[in-house]
């Protein structure tokens, strides 16, 4: 099946082109990374994790929404997602080698990683993130596999790969729960310590992960002319509108609880990210980008005109999507670090060479999803 | 002939005078010529037996005096890189509202909040530390250390967000390249590991006393066995008043202090 890959026109070679440039950089600059150690990076000792972190914690949502897909298509028999169900496993796939692949960036010494299977540590919950992570990568790729095995030789499904499919359910929620306990057990670290931690990083990833998935079906009927439905993208709108919704929510519970409370330690960080803190007010300005794109975004969903419309509908995920990764990925992993443990402000900018590698990460991503999803799109369209 | 004979027998029997040394000073501590406690021959660890806590008697402490912080890098082959960002510490001076953050700030007397107070790993007897790292390579001791296994830790970091007193350090680089003393009684570390205050682990199992307790020219620290109610640590804290750094949040730590 995968041989079907390796046949394109000029356009898929000049992508598949580009990406190996992106990762060959990406490469190179992590071959720095480990010569020179994680100096090279705008980490420090007060802001201890960057951009690595931030695109693990935004792509574990990612993967995790498959399941708005794979849930209705195969509990509810929902037969609107028949197309599009195996893209949003194999973009769970590509999402969770890049959780993966970020994890291993982030290290300090990456040669030492199995170390993590090793000495297994329970009450550890990076342990258990490798563990679901792995499995979930896993249970998505063999569960897609087959399935579109099965339809290219016209026959049903193995009858074991109901129960793997199943499985992937509970799973999703799994991985983006434990990714949440990462965070929200620590003490000491406000931003974090909270309980709707786990059920914000759900609805975010609903929100950002189907609103992804709208755009790669655009993508792809654009460039392969593979249809994945307009009756499917205009459901899973709804579900990102609502995921959307809840998320902005839940984030004014957050700022309720803080700022009603009026407890210090509970309000610095969210002033440092929305107001600036001491006259530290570096992020200021991306958070209330994310707030207001994120806000538009989803009151355009919510509108069934705009939302059918072929201009507004890719324009309000794309939202969606920027508002909800610098939301997750710049200010709630560094947001985590202001004010440090001594109260102390230290600002955070990714370096040359962080950004060259979190490129890297992406691109992988990317050529994995671009290989997965031809190969699919030809069994889907008899190639 | 006759001499090649002589000679092996001079080589078998010197090297079976090596042997018995070897062994006796295995058997009987004051052989060996590195003074070692040897709890596998006397005693078997009793986990929580012991808890090494130390008391600092902040009234005490020198304004501007580095002797504790000094020593205690020095002998343990701390990097110095003069650098913020990259800043490896043991044990520091820092002010009353970093050090204490949570506890009463408004209208402190300025002999109070104006003095530095030192800064070092409390060896919590609920450490967030241990609990995160996902390879045990810090960990519990039998003793109440929080210690560290350089040859484990992976890097990830999750101690450093999971310690809520700044008190741990990552090798961002090579530390060796900025050692400007090194000391032989201690290893170095490599680039990319975690590393932090062992509470001397290294001295208290030759007997001594933590290098910073004994660099300090004012007795400022009183470090001592906290299960033990007849220690000196014991009693101090029975005589004054003492507090922990943020003990709302249940760290239970093993460094005290008297302001």
């Amino acid at each position: 099946m995968i041989e079907k890959a390796l046949k394109g026109n000029r356009n898929y070679w000049i992508w598949i082109s580009f990406l190996l440039l992106v990762i060959a950089s990406g490469v190179s600059a992590y071959s720095k990374q480990r010569w020179f150690g994680l100096t090279v990076t705008g980490m420090g000792r007060d802001v201890s994790w960057g951009l690595y972190i931030a695109q693990f914690t935004f792509l574990v949502g990612v993967a995790a929404s498959a399941v708005m897909v794979v849930l209705p298509y195969y509990i509810h028999n929902y037969k609107a997602f028949g197309k599009i169900v195996i893209i949003g496993e194999f973009l769970a796939v590509s999402a969770t080698l890049m959780c993966l692949l970020f994890i291993l960036a982030d290290m300090g010494r990456p040669d030492r990683v199995l170390n993590v299977m090793l000495y297994p540590s329970p009450h550890s919950m990076v342990f258990w993130d490798v563990m679901v992570l792995n499995g979930y990568f896993i249970i998505n790729l063999v569960s897609g596999w087959t399935v579109l095995g099965a339809e290219r030789k016209g026959i049903p499904p193995p009858a074991w790969v109901k129960p793997v499919i199943y499985l992937s359910i509970p799973w999703a929620v799994s991985i983006h729960t434990v990714t949440a306990f990462l965070y929200a057990g620590l003490p000491g670290r406000h931003l974090w310590l909270t309980a709707v931690l786990a059920p914000r990083f759900l609805a975010s990833a609903f929100a950002a992960g189907t609103s992804l998935l709208i755009l790669l079906t655009l993508i792809l009927k654009k460039t392969t002319g593979f249809d994945a439905g307009s009756e499917a993208r205009e459901k899973l709108a709804i579900l990102a509108t609502y995921a959307g919704l809840t998320n902005f929510f839940l984030i004014g519970t957050e700022f309720f609880t803080a700022f009603y409370s009026n407890i210090p330690s509970h309000m610095h960080s969210l002033q440092y990210l929305f107001f600036g803190l001491e006259g530290h007010s570096h992020l200021v300005p991306w958070l209330w980008f994310s707030l207001m794109t994120g806000l538009c975004s989803v009151v355009v969903l919510l509108v069934p005109a705009l939302r059918a419309s072929s201009k507004w509908l890719p324009a309000a995920c794309t939202g969606l999507v920027i508002s909800i990764w610098i939301d997750k990925g710049v200010g709630l992993i560094l947001g985590g670090f202001v004010p440090s443990p001594l109260e102390e402000i230290v600002e955070y900018s990714p370096t040359l060479i962080e950004i060259t590698i979190t490129l890297g990460i992406w691109a992988i991503g990317a050529l994995l999803l671009t290989l997965l999803l031809k190969v699919a799109v030809a069994v889907k369209t008899q190639e | 002939m006759m001499n090649e004979e002589r000679r092996a027998f001079i080589k078998k029997s010197g090297l079976g005078v090596l042997a018995c040394l070897g062994a006796a000073s295995g058997l009987i501590p004051k052989f060996s010529l590195e003074k070692t406690i040897l709890p596998a021959w006397d005693e078997k660890p009793v986990p929580g037996k012991i808890r090494w806590g130390m008391l600092i008697d902040t009234r005490k402490c020198l304004e501007g005096c580095q002797k504790c912080v000094t020593q205690c890098h020095h002998v343990h082959n701390v990097p110095d890189f003069n650098n913020r960002k990259e800043e490896v510490k043991w044990i520091w001076k820092s002010s009353y509202n970093k050090v204490f953050p949570t506890s009463s700030q408004q209208f402190q007397s300025e002999k109070i909040a104006g003095r530095s107070y030192l800064a070092l790993c409390n060896h919590c007897a609920e450490s967030p530390c241990t609990r995160a790292c996902p390879t045990e390579a810090t960990f519990k001791r039998w003793d109440g250390i929080v210690a560290m296994d350089y040859h484990r830790c992976i890097g990830c970091r999750f101690c450093m967000a999971a310690c809520p007193y700044g008190s741990r350090s990552f090798n961002w680089q090579d530390p060796r390249t900025a050692i400007k003393d090194p000391s032989l009684a201690y290893p170095t570390r490599e680039q990319g590991v975690v590393e932090k205050c062992n509470f001397c682990s290294d001295r208290l199992v030759k007997g001594l006393l933590p290098a910073c307790v004994e660099a300090c020219p004012q007795q400022v620290m009183t470090f001592g066995d906290l299960n033990d109610p007849k220690s000196d640590i014991r009693r101090l804290l029975e005589n004054n008043e003492t507090m922990q750094r943020k003990p709302e949040l249940g760290t239970k730590p093993s460094v005290f202090y008297i302001i």
